[in-house]
């Protein structure tokens, strides 16, 4: 399906554009450094100024943002295509709040007086698989009567996600970590402040289960087709959407674990990449993970320019454009 | 025969119906349910004493009630007479009003999922206060009241219009999706606000949080008099809601002012609601919760359903509220947290089961 000639060109196009913003995030700032000088910068040849700036300070959060961008799209690719609803996404069906959960547990239950972790960093993203993971399991075991159904799922999603907000405030009331702002910009979702070494562990940690994903596709090509067909042809139905919702829990978890909840990439990304390429998920996926990867970018630099020298959380605006988008499809799908 | 008459009878009717139609009602005869909200009233009077008495100063019940005939000044009277009696009385003020906005909505959208939260008033409320605070520096109750009111009004509509896309019109699914996606927004909004404004978020943090605990009396006598006309006009109102809920078109055949009624119920809802919001923050699930109960109980009459679910309420906020202090002593869980960990498993229950009917 890749090769099909538009979606080549689409997915090329969106490439550039991803390179683009990508450059534009790491040039503007305080210090403003036009995109030919950072591309310069980043493959070594920049001023001594600029490499520092930016692979010190700008690189780090742009890679996270990039990474998160994809990971929620990918997550919210695969989740429409297991539900077969174009509503679902990771915040909907409460994997966002359940991850969030578990994070700021982690974070209350292993720090210290002076907000110093007890137990390594590189824990978290598994404390935030594990909490999408159990949502993931109790939504889907609640909604489970003789089958799922979308509604159900969608509906009891909401339900554990004000619950899973819940256990949030009182974890933050319990723990050491109660500076109520930072822990407020985390929650919205933000890469504000993420360093080399979050980068390096969420980088290969997307990558790979983007691969993964990108491998068990023709599965979900066959799920999007409804339960019967997919047995009628052969798939072991309950088993792979199993593993696929297995990895889009993995996904959300570790965008959350690096980013908080950033809300709506994961319902606004596979959309527009189905309105570009279509419904055949070969290519709807890998389109999906730039587009999410350009949004939050683009989210973030906003949040972090547009009201210099205040940060907005990056969750802000995937918010402000994501509700409205949501209530479009709504109005979309009214009749249906 | 006369309009009036006309309504008694079919009510009578619906009364009729309903003792014979409903198998789970608890209380079937009118001198069960009297009595049964007599139980209420002195469960929910003992309770508002309990509330005062126990918590992290401990006192007696001796105590508590010299603070109140004889008071010394002493450390304890004070945090008996300042802290303790507000909070009580709030909680019971804020749970009867919750309970009974919930009613309302779910008669008017026939809906069981429809309540304060799904509604997205409470996101609205608390988007209307932050921007209040952080653009017009308000401070005072009587201004946060109003920004409140508004702000849960606009959400409100914000919601309904945006669930009744399509012909199908407000379905369960619909409401709870534009709800939450409206709460989200509003809510994100919010914290950017909160984010530009750190003195704002010094001011509201307490009041976003949801809780009964802190506000003074000044602030419930701010709000009283908005609650207890939504409490008193819901009660007038009873009857014709039970015309309401057999359908629309009934009920404009029994001569019902259908759309009247329904705006006095609708601004019922943005007074109860919009005003609990004002006094305790985001307080959630009680009022999905509590009408769903109040109808096991003593079935679909709204003439008993309003007494009751004001009753349960505010015993279930006071219940909920005491437990608050003693889950993690010496801190306390915000309130609004207890009833979400009550709310949830209701709240899922009925959506199990509302899907299965459909």
């Amino acid at each position: 399906m890749l090769l099909d000639k538009k979606t080549a060109a689409i997915f090329t196009g969106l490439l550039f554009l991803l390179i683009f913003t990508f450059l534009l995030s790491a040039g503007t700032g305080q210090l403003y450094i036009s995109p030919l000088d950072v591309a310069k910068a980043i493959l070594g040849f920049g001023s001594k100024l600029h490499t520092t700036v930016i692979t010190s300070f700008r690189l780090p959060r742009i890679m996270v943002a990039m990474m998160v961008g994809m990971a929620l799209a990918v997550a919210g690719g695969i989740l429409q295509g297991i539900i077969r609803n174009p509503l679902a996404s990771p915040d909907i069906i409460g994997l966002t709040s359940g991850a969030s959960f578990a994070v700021v547990s982690f974070l209350a239950l292993f720090s210290t007086e002076n907000n110093a972790l007890t137990v390594s960093i590189s824990w978290l993203p598994i404390a935030a698989f594990a909490g999408a993971a159990i949502t993931a399991f109790l939504v889907y075991f609640l909604a489970w009567k003789n089958g799922v159904s979308p509604v159900r799922l969608v509906l009891i999603g909401i339900g554990i996600s004000a619950l899973m907000q819940a256990g949030t405030t009182t974890m933050m009331i319990l723990g050491p970590i109660y500076r109520a702002s930072q822990a407020n910009i985390w929650i919205t979702g933000s890469v504000n402040g993420s360093k080399w070494t979050d980068a390096s562990i969420v980088t290969p940690l997307v990558l790979v289960l983007m691969g993964i994903a990108f491998m068990l596709v023709r599965h979900l090509n066959v799920q999007e087709l409804g339960e019967d067909i997919a047995r009628g042809v052969g798939s072991k139905v309950q088993k792979q959407r199993l593993l696929l919702l297995l990895i889009a829990t993995a996904l959300t978890g570790s965008a959350v674990a690096f980013a908080g909840g950033i809300g709506f990439v994961g319902l606004m990304a596979p959309h527009i990449a189905r309105r570009l390429v279509g419904s055949a998920f070969g290519a709807l996926l890998p389109v999906a993970a730039l587009i999410g990867a350009v949004l939050v970018i683009i989210a973030d630099l906003a949040g972090r320019t547009l009201f210099d020298p205040l940060e907005i959380p990056a969750g802000v605006f995937t918010a402000s454009i994501g509700a409205p988008y949501f209530i479009y499809l709504l109005y979309k799908t009214r009749n249906s | 025969m006369s309009d009036n008459n006309r309504l008694l009878v079919s009510a009578h009717k619906l009364d009729q119906d309903m003792v014979r139609g409903n198998a789970f009602m608890l209380l079937k005869t009118q001198f069960q349910k009297t009595v049964g909200l007599y139980l209420c009233l002195v469960l929910l009077l003992f309770l508002i004493c309990a509330s005062i008495v126990y918590g992290y100063t401990d006192t007696s019940w001796k105590v508590a009630l010299e603070a109140f005939t004889d008071f010394n000044g002493s450390k304890e009277h004070l945090i008996l007479q300042s802290v303790r009696l507000p909070r009580s009385l709030i909680a019971a003020c804020i749970g009867a009003s919750l309970a009974i906005s919930g009613v309302l909505m779910q008669t008017l959208t026939k809906n069981p999922l429809a309540s304060p939260e799904i509604f997205g008033i409470n996101a609205g409320a608390g988007l209307a206060v932050v921007i209040s605070v952080t653009i017009f520096s308000a401070g005072s109750t009587q201004a946060y009241t109003w920004v409140s009111f508004l702000g849960a009004a606009i959400a409100a509509i914000g919601v309904y219009i945006v669930g009744s896309f399509g012909r199908e019109g407000l379905t369960p699914l619909k409401l709870t999706l534009a709800g939450s996606v409206v709460a989200v927004l509003f809510s994100s909004i919010t914290q950017g606000f909160l984010v530009i404004s750190e003195t704002t978020l010094d001011q509201v943090l307490f009041w976003l949080a949801g809780s009964v605990q802190g506000r003074k009396l000044d602030t419930l006598t701010a709000v009283l008099p908005y609650l207890a006309v939504g409490w008193v006009i819901s009660l007038l109102l009873a009857s014709k809601l039970n015309l309401l809920s057999m359908g629309d078109d009934v009920a404009k055949g029994l001569g019902l002012k259908v759309g009247f009624i329904k705006l006095t119920a609708a601004s019922c809802v943005i007074l109860l609601a919009g005003g609990a919001v004002a006094i305790a923050g985001p307080v959630g699930f009680i009022g999905i919760v509590i009408p769903h109960i109040t109808r096991a109980i003593i079935g679909i009459d709204h003439r008993w359903i309003i007494p009751y679910s004001a009753m349960l309420g505010g015993i279930l906020l006071l219940a909920a509220d005491i437990l608050a202090r003693y889950v993690i002593m010496p801190q306390e869980v915000p309130v609004g947290v207890m009833t979400a960990i009550i709310g949830t498993p209701f709240f899922i229950h009925i959506a199990r089961k509302g899907f299965n009917a459909n």
